[in-house]
């Protein structure tokens, strides 16, 4: 029996009210769908599309992440120096609120756009999508895409990275790759920051950060980096090199 | 927290499987989450209650399957449950190892009803 009026309709009849508001009867049938896609496959087919066109142009395309404070922006000011125009860099900075990394990054003469995600955490495979609308893909040679720092959520979200870079500093805990598997289990290079640091701290264990990584099943390499000493950047200058070159020959 | 992100892009999926079966109305929607994906389940239910105002699904129930992370070892070749962050072989304790389940985040089955014209319509 219906529960609003007591009419004689039974759990198999529902009542649709038409836009005239008019209410008809009709014979409803459960229906049980099994759906198996993945939830996030609309930002997966988009972050396809963004690789597949990266990749027509022959783009590296390095996703950059940790949390706030561990050095992203200030790695980006040092490779754009260390690299000195011998390759083609442009920036696409994800926070929050302001202009201020993108600004920092123009600052240094190389093409910068910022996404403001507002209250988001992350940046989705469709920011990057727009971003990429205000770059000139003809006069980019690799693309390092600085997420929103966090070590939760952007890690869920494919962009259309071909690689995905972690920053951990030494002024962070080194359990942090154990505190935030997801992070760390799909980082293809992990570079453990401010490392200049490491002896004024004494109690960060690069050993012990490596166990951590390694326990998540990631083979990935480790590099030791500070902003500050340049010349620690040459292994990840050289990384990027290396992979440059399989991007333009994938072409 | 991203959860409300992905309830939007799930409400997406639901909209999609509801509007392919000429369904108004969903009942029941059943998701499978490993450990791995990053996304909380708790936080999720809790992001569905305010996403799914207004849609398709605004009175559905949401059942969230918790899936266990798995390794299949490359040394020993066993496969054995491991917890998200510790992902060792559990019998020769190797780091060398393939997930096998764990970074889940399916939608897995939607419940509807179906009036009967559509029904015949879309069968």
């Amino acid at each position: 029996m219906c529960d609003q009026c007591g009419c004689a309709a039974t759990p198999d009849v529902v009542r649709i009210a038409d836009h005239q508001g008019a209410v008809s009867m009709r014979p409803v049938s459960a229906r049980s769908v099994e759906i198996l896609t993945g939830i996030l496959d609309a930002n997966d087919r988009a972050a396809a599309h963004n690789r597949a066109h990266l990749g027509r142009h022959g783009i590296l395309a390095v996703n950059l992440m940790s949390s706030p404070g561990s050095g992203k922006t200030s790695l980006l000011e040092q490779t754009i120096d260390a690299v000195d125009g011998r390759f083609r860099i442009a920036v696409i900075e994800g926070d929050l609120e302001t202009e201020n990394d993108a600004r920092r990054i123009r600052a240094k003469g190389v093409p910068a756009v910022q996404i403001t995600t507002g209250q988001t955490c992350h940046l989705d495979a469709q920011m990057v999508h727009d971003a990429l609308h205000a770059l000139n893909l003809d006069a980019i040679d690799v693309l390092l895409i600085e997420n929103v720092g966090n070590l939760v959520c952007p890690a869920s979200f494919d962009r259309g990275q071909h690689a995905n870079v972690a920053l951990l500093a030494v002024t962070e805990g080194d359990d942090k790759p154990a505190k935030y598997p997801t992070m760390f289990r799909g980082a293809d290079l992990i570079m453990l920051s401010k490392i200049d640091l490491l002896d004024v701290l004494g109690d960060f264990s690069p050993a012990k950060a490596e166990a951590h990584v390694r326990a998540l099943a990631n083979p990935a390499e480790i590099m030791r980096t500070s902003a500050r000493r340049p010349e620690t950047l040459a292994p990840w200058i050289a990384w990027l090199e290396t992979r440059l070159a399989h991007s333009r020959a994938a072409v | 927290m991203h959860e409300l992100s992905v309830c939007q892009s799930l409400l997406r999926e639901v909209e999609r499987a509801a509007a392919a079966n000429g369904s108004r109305d969903v009942t029941r929607i059943v998701v499978a989450i490993g450990p791995l994906a990053g996304v909380d389940g708790a936080l999720l239910a809790r992001a569905f209650d305010v996403a799914r105002g207004g849609t398709i699904a605004a009175h559905a129930a949401l059942d969230i399957e918790a899936l266990p992370v798995r390794v299949r070892c490359r040394i020993c070749a066993a496969e054995t449950q491991t917890p998200a962050n510790r992902l060792l072989c559990g019998r020769c304790a190797s780091w060398q190892v393939d997930l096998r389940s764990g970074a889940e985040l399916l939608l897995k089955r939607v419940e509807m009803t179906v009036e009967a014209d559509a029904a015949a319509s879309a069968s």
